[in-house]
């Protein structure tokens, strides 16, 4: 096993596609350790974790504790609703108040694209982007890739679309990034008005079909459709949002073939896509969470061994 | 460099040969015995046991698992090495198990101890036990002793033992290497 390239996981776009070789293969020996009666190893004990959450989240911030606690780490929890950050205190006072009390990572979620990285140039800790802004969700686009490899074998080669709002996703972006790292075609889907301008130059095409994007792929990544980030209307309604981009059983019956859905949650049950497609076969949505964990500890991992007495 | 001959092949199967009939003089229908090699080298060395035990001896229903102590280990993040981890797999209940750990060479301890930390998580076995193949006496940093040894060595710390198994690296033979 060789080392990670970098010393902080702030996007997909610092990684090289060795980095996410070796991250899937360790993350393969940590899916093995969570389905083991004791699913904990204590790798990290003498390790402190901070997960700051400046905003919110339920799945990707009990999957990193959980994470970190299967690996024996030391964990404290922030979250900005009840902190000084509300008093205005700054972002690095806030960090350096918290890591003067020895902690050696940080995973962190922030509602400012760039946050982790201007904290990495500032602060003496490994860092773990948890999703900043509409930028990149490194570890979302790492468990991905990790379950469509699960289910087909491997990543390059593969046709994978995403679907719905593709501005404001950080999870399309860092996607993007690491499925085109890993060889993989990547089309976009979903209407005009949310699909970012000069797309296109990062390598993939754009596609305001639904049905053509669903017969031209092998995996389909339906996106949340995502109001709080919405100042102005972007379509016209949710039932035409629906009708046109969202998934039900009758259009992935009408398809010559069975693809893969994949959704990053939370779902909006009926929006972007049906409770029959989500609770199906062909959805590996509660595999994704399940991969979520060993791919965090893979990271948290791979980090920390960087980290010198 | 230079290495000297510790084991032939000849004497490497003389010594499995004993040692698997050690074995069954202690576990004879090997009815509650589980045999776990030690990942990566002590792999090796445990098929070898369970062909010979099955092969030359017809003991049937021998059940044998690999262990990866990597994520145990007490050197994490303290050596210039890297760590590199392998597969674990254990297919069976160890739970009241009479467990016989496997490994090729027996040097400070400190991977058995990690092994005996790793192997928890699969439940609480009735004993364990220890054999390996070289055992390096007088190196040892904690008090582990094995059950069932091929070959003591005396060897000081700059000396390396080295353990070549046909399947891995072409024939079958123990080194002393002096650097």
């Amino acid at each position: 096993m060789s080392e990670l390239s970098v010393h902080h996981l702030l996007g997909i776009k610092y990684l090289n596609r060795e980095d996410i070789d070796l991250i899937f293969d360790t993350a393969d020996h940590f899916k093995e350790v969570i389905n083991r009666p004791i699913k904990k190893v204590p790798s990290l004990r003498d390790i402190t974790i901070a997960n700051l959450f400046f905003e919110n989240s339920t799945r990707t911030r009990l999957s990193f504790e959980l994470a970190e606690k299967r690996l024996s780490a030391d964990v404290i929890n922030f979250s900005a609703a009840s902190s000084s950050v509300k008093k205005g205190e700054t972002l690095i006072d806030t960090v350096n108040n918290i890591l003067s009390m020895k902690v050696d990572m940080v995973v962190m979620r922030h509602p400012n694209p760039g946050a982790g990285f201007f904290l990495s140039k500032h602060v003496e800790a490994s860092i773990v982007n948890a999703g900043d802004g509409a930028h990149e969700h490194p570890t979302q686009a790492l468990l991905d890739s990790y379950s469509i490899r699960e289910r087909l074998g491997e990543v390059g080669g593969k046709k994978v679309v995403i679907v719905g709002d593709i501005l404001h996703s950080r999870v399309a972006l860092s996607n993007i990034f690491a499925l085109k790292l890993q060889g993989a075609e990547v089309k976009v889907c979903g209407p005009k008005t949310l699909i970012p301008k000069y797309i296109e130059k990062l390598g993939v095409q754009v596609e305001t079909d639904l049905k053509k994007a669903l017969e031209w792929c092998d995996v389909a990544n339906m996106l949340r459709v995502q109001n709080e980030r919405m100042e102005i209307s972007y379509f016209p309604s949710t039932r035409e949002y629906t009708q046109q981009f969202g998934v039900n059983k009758k259009l992935l019956d009408s398809l010559n073939k069975e693809i893969v859905i994949m959704h990053p949650g939370p779902i909006n049950r009926g929006v972007e896509i049906t409770s029959d497609v989500a609770d199906s076969n062909q959805a590996i949505i509660l595999d994704q969470v399940q991969n979520g964990v060993a791919v965090r500890m893979a990271v948290i991992y791979l980090l920390a061994s960087k980290i010198k007495r | 460099m230079s290495q000297k001959l510790l084991l032939s092949a000849k004497e490497i199967d003389i010594i499995l040969h004993r040692l698997a009939c050690q074995l069954i003089e202690n576990h004879t229908h090997f009815k509650d015995t589980v045999l776990i090699g030690i990942q990566p080298r002590g792999a090796f060395l445990a098929d070898r046991i369970k062909k010979i035990l099955v092969d030359d001896y017809r003991v049937i229903g021998v059940k044998l698992g690999y262990l990866d102590i990597t994520f145990y280990r007490d050197d994490f993040r303290r050596g210039e090495k890297i760590l590199e981890a392998n597969k674990t797999h254990i297919d069976f209940v160890v739970e009241d198990k009479r467990i016989v750990f496997i490994d090729d060479v027996l040097y400070t301890g400190r991977s058995i101890r990690a092994a005996l930390t790793a192997v928890q998580s699969f439940g609480r076995p009735q004993e364990i036990e220890l054999l390996t193949l070289i055992d390096r006496r007088f190196s040892r940093h904690l008090p582990i002793q094995p059950n069932y040894r091929g070959r003591q060595v005396d060897a000081i710390n700059q000396e390396k033992v080295k353990v070549d198994w046909i399947e891995n690296d072409g024939k079958d033979a123990v080194y002393l290497i002096e650097n």
